[in-house]
């Protein structure tokens, strides 16, 4: 009896103990975010009050009217800036998601000579410091004409995340036992077949995490982006956080303001793609 | 009639192979046929001199590429070790949750979801000595009563980019090891408990072989991904003040661009890039022989 009241004791001491961890890293994490979505609806004076003021006197709307607005006002082409980080990231993830599957498949099922080799060239590929790699890439973008548009940035990113969805990608579908595979052959499925209904609804969960990375990956990029686009007409929304600052100064109130409307599509993003995570936990049961 | 059909890898991996080559190795010969010349960015005919290993010379005699090379090794496997065990016990925490998990595994990407250009600004204002919020809130604990200069003194600087990019970067290994958890099969575990094993000997001999593929192929894209740690640093203390938080990647930036030495730069990146190649053979090792241990090497 005592023992076992004992046992319930240490039960309830942990499992509080796991809140309370839960509790704290989480606060880590969202308080300097929640510290810039409070900052976008407050004016610059109540910013930069010494000491900082935690419960703001007056929320407005004054920096996000400020952004939309003319351009001598402080506003910045945003509407622009959205569409072009959209079109360039969703486009790159897609490309980058089927040529990492493509290859990914191939490294995780097929047997060849050099495949070390080949899998580490690939990555290799990322190893190149991206300043060493922007000066070049924009004479080779400049002669083929691509400097300042779409295409250009699209096909930058997919090559930046073709080698971690490959590797990611291939990961997860080493998880898929080649016996489920092989299975639903016998079973009168092409190998096409088997492909799609079974190795890939079980590695779903990788794919959907590779397709989160890399598109949080083109959706962040700053260094390239900062070099190979030159106008509205093709530059994404963290160059277009550099309009908020001059030489001396920053003006956060509307940096703050912009970085919550970069926020809020990786946000949604994010969130609906969970779903697809999950897919891994029901496939836990299965025998490897 | 027979035709000669290329196997099935080589058609799968041909797509990848070609855009690599065409985004990055054919600049990549570019740029390395420039650090064999003094180029500079303000003189274009200097791109046709060969000067041969000079610039790899000047690079491996200066003392401040050594520093931030060294400076570099410092924060990449501080920050890589800390990053790996917070975000261990991060997909831990979350994995046991069984109410929301969801929510609290987006809230747990949110950090991925800032634009590293944003988190260096974001942490540049947080670590100001004289509006931050970190300064404000020792004051007001009454911890210290002048202005810590956290992004001025070299040491301070340094803990505050290693501060910012554990913040940025923990939750890429969070969610791949909590993807790896999802993925550890139940019954073993159950046998485990069954055969009267400690929560440790089980997570020690049953989860954590699992997961490990996970741990190394998080440790290799984050030890790879040092052009996303470029943004932070620059933006933080862009090296300075006075090189104190010199790394490679602000180093070389500022040669090439600021100081329009390209030649010079990119020689500086190529031997850097011997850095990379180390931890990306060395972890891919590692990962295929935690894969053989599962027997799904090959």
């Amino acid at each position: 009896m005592n023992e076992n009241l004992k046992h319930r004791i240490k039960a309830r001491i942990l499992k509080a103990l796991h809140l309370f961890a839960l509790f704290i890293a989480m606060a880590i994490i969202c308080v300097p975010g929640l510290w810039i979505v409070l900052n976008s609806f407050r004016p610059t004076v109540e910013i930069m009050a010494k000491p900082p003021v935690w419960i703001p006197s007056e929320l407005n709307l004054d920096n996000y009217r400020a952004m939309f607005g003319a351009v001598g006002e402080g506003g910045v082409p945003v509407v622009q800036y959205f569409t072009n980080s959209l079109i360039i990231s969703v486009t790159s993830t897609v490309i980058a998601i089927l040529v990492g599957m493509a290859g990914g498949y191939a490294f995780a099922r097929f047997k060849f000579k050099g495949k070390a080799g080949i899998f580490i060239g690939l990555m290799l590929t990322r190893a190149v410091p991206g300043v060493s790699l922007s000066l070049p890439l924009f004479i080779v973008m400049a002669k083929t004409g691509l400097i300042d548009t779409h295409l250009g940035l699209i096909l930058v990113y997919v090559a930046l995340n073709v080698p971690f969805t490959i590797w990611l990608i291939d990961g997860f579908f080493r998880q898929v036992p080649i016996e489920l595979a092989e299975a639903a052959e016998i079973d009168g499925c092409t190998r096409w077949q088997a492909f799609w209904k079974v190795e890939f609804p079980v590695a779903r969960a990788g794919i959907a995490s590779a397709g989160i990375f890399a598109f949080l990956t083109s959706w962040n990029e700053y260094a390239l982006a900062s070099q190979l686009t030159r106008s509205t007409f093709s530059k994404t929304m963290p160059v277009g956080l550099r309009d908020f600052t001059s030489e001396f100064t920053i003006n956060w109130g509307g940096m703050c303001a912009l970085a919550v409307l970069m926020i809020i599509p990786a946000l949604i993003l994010t969130f609906i793609v969970q779903k697809h995570l999950i897919a891994g936990l029901t496939f836990g049961g299965v025998k490897g | 009639m027979s035709r000669l059909k290329p196997p099935a890898w080589f058609v799968l991996l041909l797509p990848a192979v070609i855009i690599l080559a065409a985004v990055v190795l054919i600049p990549l010969l570019l740029s390395l046929y420039s650090s064999f010349t003094p180029y500079r960015l303000t003189r274009p005919d200097s791109l046709y001199r060969w000067i041969g290993f000079a610039n790899y010379e000047k690079a491996l005699t200066s003392i401040h590429f050594w520093t931030a090379f060294g400076r570099t090794v410092l924060l990449l496997t501080i920050a890589l070790n800390l990053e790996m065990l917070m975000g261990l016990g991060l997909a831990l925490l979350v994995n046991k949750v069984t109410w929301g998990q969801r929510s609290l595994r987006t809230i747990m990407m949110f950090p991925m979801m800032f634009s590293p250009i944003l988190v260096g600004f974001q942490f540049k204002f947080i670590f100001n000595d004289n509006v931050g919020l970190v300064n404000n809130a020792l004051q007001s604990l009454g911890l210290t009563d002048q202005a810590i200069p956290w992004l001025v003194d070299g040491k301070l600087a340094f803990f505050s980019i290693l501060v910012a990019e554990m913040w940025s970067s923990t939750s890429v290994f969070a969610i791949l090891i909590l993807a790896g958890l999802f993925a550890v099969p139940r019954d073993p575990i159950e046998a485990a408990t069954v055969d009267g094993c400690t929560p440790w000997q089980t997570f020690r001999h049953i989860t954590l072989p699992f997961i490990m593929p996970f741990i190394y192929i998080a440790l290799a894209i984050r030890s790879l991904d040092v052009a996303r740690a470029y943004d932070i640093v620059q933006i933080m203390t862009n090296g300075g003040p006075a090189r104190r938080t010199e790394l490679l990647w602000t180093l070389i930036g500022r040669t090439g661009y600021v100081d329009a030495r390209m030649g010079y730069a990119n020689a500086m990146g190529y031997i850097s890039i011997f850095l990379a190649i180390f931890f990306t053979v060395y972890f891919f090792r590692k990962l295929n022989a935690a894969r053989a241990e599962l027997g799904m090497g090959g």
